[in-house]
């Protein structure tokens, strides 16, 4: 915000009090009223707006307090925020920010633990990123408020308590936009993103005690896909389960299984196994251990496609 | 000033009269109650230039306020809304909103013990709605946001009903056709969409304009002086009323609900508790006119009411469901009420608003004004009031038994109604999952 005058914060409650998860805790001070905006409580306002605005020059980043509350922004982004750039054959960009703390873990009431990142994929027009580390929270951040094209910003709210070192100094090395391996392995390929990847990387953990080798790949990037290092890396195991929360059917889930099975088909040992969240809507929160992918969950997956 | 005979008069009219009401060279409040009708910003002397151009002006105007029972105990009868008052009805209205405070503050303790994720509390607000509450008759239908503990006890659910939900176990532990009172709703302003369908389900079926007609052509009180909250009432006809806040006013589906409501004249009355906060945002952050005005723009009457005083939530309520009943809905009402606790125990008040602030509404509060009423009219003796401080606790530990009750459940919750019948795939999701949990506890043979 220092650096760029056109960047907008908008959202409810993201001022005084610095929204509800504290992320835009002290922008207001710093920065004024007219640029960290306490936004009447209306989504499609939010989104609808920050849509002009970026037509005017301005970058708005505005926040969606709960995934499951994004929903009466929807028609602005998939009517307008997707298809401004397209429509109007680029006379205007659209450098817009939405993020959205997604999933589920934190024991919370109905509509804030939702997984609704593959209806925004289905969107052409959008891309569609989720981070899963502090460090990439920071870098992916900064490379999405720099972007021309809307970005829908996924932040599993789950691991907004976690903490680590965050390096400001030193750009990251090419696009964020990229899947990253996060634990290198030769047996089986793990395909995960944003809340899973701890999941993921706990179960990895695991199969080395048992003498089995996972990979993990943190896709980070969901629309558009970025599935050269998941093929690459499928290629030497040969095996592969993706895991996310999302629900299993019609979803980013779906897609990676069926690119692999499309373009790695015959480096399969196994077909590709998926580890997901029911196809029920989120239940109440004490039943939510039964919905989210675990590590055991994970680790009979990767016993699947030895089974096979 | 009354809105209620709005329809009747030209709406320019009506909206330049309203303009000359208040507006900036309003004198500062000199009592609490002047303070308060002012809103949010009661409590500063002078509406500052830069509050008078965020709108601040026009959200803070007080003279139309309907009042009943003075801060200080005293009832003033209303004429537009008659309401007879015995010491039956005070003592009912008293013991109602004790209950409901007294549970809502377990509530509280409970969160804070670990036992509920979440609470969201009602201190404050018992008299916007209990006053609502007690105006629906049976046959009338209720659709609430997530804080109507109070209109919930009202219709007749056990307050240890509501404690799934917070505690995680249940997304409505009720069941919503038999008590006409729908489940809880979360995303700010579906339920009022939802309402006004229900409301229009009502008039296709022909259950408005029943006999309540002609009398409510007279004004209040159409079901005489048993008041329309009686039994089943004579004439058939029904009501629905939405329940929704001040910052959900802001909302698209707050507004194309009026519009339905509207040009079907639809049976529903527009329950807005106006508590002047939307978890850390004012009022004035969603509106630049006093929220009840709005119902001109859209063709339909507007009425501020005391949401401190209960009389006046419960008359004005009892008027506008038989406007509904006979025909004549919508209807909109805004309580001009307060939030004195956090928006939810996840909240944080004291970073965005001042003590002083929550001192000049004590002053205000909904059920000491009724206690101070019962006392000096001699309508209450110490027996009483001792009865309901016990029945208060009963009610209380019920509620945390029941909570320390309430059982995690089982993946059968996850995968039961998804569909309305059986479905091949959550079946199979659902046997997965129970071969998940077996899969505990057979003797380890996966070789792990
Ligand atoms: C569509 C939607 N957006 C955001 C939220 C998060 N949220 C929950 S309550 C609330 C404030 C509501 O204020 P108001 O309508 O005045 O009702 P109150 O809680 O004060 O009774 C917000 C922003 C939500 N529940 N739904």
């Amino acid at each position: 915000m220092e650096l760029d005058s056109s960047v907008l914060i908008m959202g409810e409650d993201v001022g005084r009090l610095g929204g509800v998860f504290r992320v835009t805790e002290g922008l207001q001070k710093d920065f004024g009223e007219n640029r960290v905006i306490d936004t009447p409580l209306a989504e499609s306002g939010i989104i609808g707006t920050a849509v002009g605005l970026a037509m005017r020059g301005y970058r708005p980043v505005t926040e969606i307090q709960f995934d499951g509350f994004v929903f009466p922004g929807f028609d602005q982004i998939i009517s307008q925020v997707a298809k401004v750039t397209y429509r109007s054959q680029g006379a205007f960009s659209m450098p817009m920010v939405i993020r959205i703390p997604f999933g589920g873990g934190i024991g919370a009431v109905e509509h804030h633990s939702e997984s609704p990142e593959s209806l925004f994929c289905h969107i052409a027009g959008l891309r569609v990123v989720a981070c899963s580390t502090p460090q990439d929270a920071y870098d992916m951040l900064r490379e999405a408020i720099a972007c021309d094209d809307p970005v829908v910003f996924f932040e599993p709210k789950r691991r907004y308590w976690e903490k680590g070192p965050v390096d400001i100094g030193t750009p990251p090395q090419g696009s964020t936009f990229s899947s990253v391996v996060r634990r290198p392995g030769t047996d089986v390929t793990v395909v995960t993103y944003g809340p899973s990847v701890a999941v993921a990387l706990a179960a990895a953990e695991a199969a080395a005690t048992e003498g089995r080798s996972l990979e993990v790949i943190d896709l980070r990037t969901l629309s558009p896909l970025d599935l050269d290092p998941v093929l690459e890396s499928v290629r030497r195991t040969g095996r592969a389960v993706v895991v996310t929360e999302a629900p299993r059917e019609s979803s980013i889930s779906a897609d990676v299984a069926a690119r692999i099975t499309e373009e790695a088909f015959y480096s399969l040992a196994a077909p590709v196994q998926r580890v997901a969240g029911y196809d029920v809507p989120y239940p109440p929160s004490k039943a939510e251990h039964h919905y989210l992918p675990d590590l055991d969950k994970v680790l009979d997956a990767v016993d699947r496609t030895y089974a096979f | 000033m009354q809105e209620s005979d709005q329809r009747e008069q030209h709406p320019e009219r009506r909206e330049r009269s309203g303009a000359a009401s208040g507006g900036p060279e309003q004198d500062p409040p000199t009592t609490a109650r002047d303070a308060a009708a002012q809103g949010a910003a009661g409590t500063a002397a002078h509406p500052t230039p830069e509050q008078v151009v965020a709108g601040l002006r026009a959200t803070s105007e007080g003279p139309d306020l309907v009042e009943l029972l003075s801060p200080e105990g005293v009832f003033t009868p209303h004429p537009d809304y008659p309401l007879e008052v015995t010491a039956e009805l005070l003592q009912g209205l008293y013991r109602d909103m004790v209950l409901v405070r007294r549970f809502d503050r377990e509530g509280n303790a409970l969160q804070r013990q670990g036992q509920l994720s979440l609470w969201a509390p009602l201190l404050g607000q018992e008299a916007a709605q209990i006053g609502a509450g007690r105006a629906l008759r049976p046959t009338d239908m209720a659709f609430p946001s997530y804080r109507e503990h109070g209109v919930a006890w009202c219709r007749g659910i056990d307050p240890a009903q509501l404690l799934g939900i917070f505690r995680g176990t249940d997304q409505c532990g009720w069941d919503p056709a038999a008590t006409r009172f729908n489940g809880y709703a979360i995303v700010i302003g579906n339920q009022v969409l939802n309402a006004v369908g229900y409301a229009m389900g009502q008039r296709l079926d022909g259950a408005v304009g029943g006999a309540g007609n002609s009398a409510s052509a007279a004004g209040a009180g159409a079901d005489g002086p048993d008041g329309a909250d009686g039994p089943e009432g004579v004439d058939g006809s029904e009501a629905t009323i939405a329940f929704f806040g001040d910052g959900a006013t802001s909302q698209g589906d707050v507004h194309e609900a009026m519009v339905f409501g509207a040009v079907f004249d639809a049976p529903v009355v527009f329950y807005c508790q106006n508590n002047q906060w939307a978890i850390s945002e004012p009022v004035e952050k969603q509106s630049r006119v006093p929220l009840y005005r709005r119902a001109h723009g859209y063709g339909f009457p507007g009425v501020r009411v005391d949401g401190n005083d209960v009389l006046a939530c419960l008359a004005v309520t009892r008027w506008a469901l038989q406007e509904c009943r006979s025909g004549n809905g919508p209807v909109m009402i805004e309580a001009f009420t307060y939030r004195m606790d956090a928006h939810t125990t996840s909240d944080d008040p004291t970073r965005y608003r001042l003590a002083d602030e929550e001192e000049a509404w004590k002053l205000l509060d909904p059920i000491e004004r009724v206690r101070v009423h019962l006392t000096r009219e001699g309508l209450a003796d110490a027996a009483f009031f001792e009865r309901v401080a016990q029945d208060a606790d009963e009610l209380a530990a019920h509620f945390r038994a029941a909570c320390y009750a309430l059982d995690s459940p089982g993946p059968d919750r996850l995968f039961s109604h998804v569909y309305s019948g059986e479905h091949e795939q959550t079946r199979r999701q659902h046997a997965e999952q129970i071969g998940y949990l077996a899969s505990f506890q057979e003797p380890a043979e996966s070789g792990r």
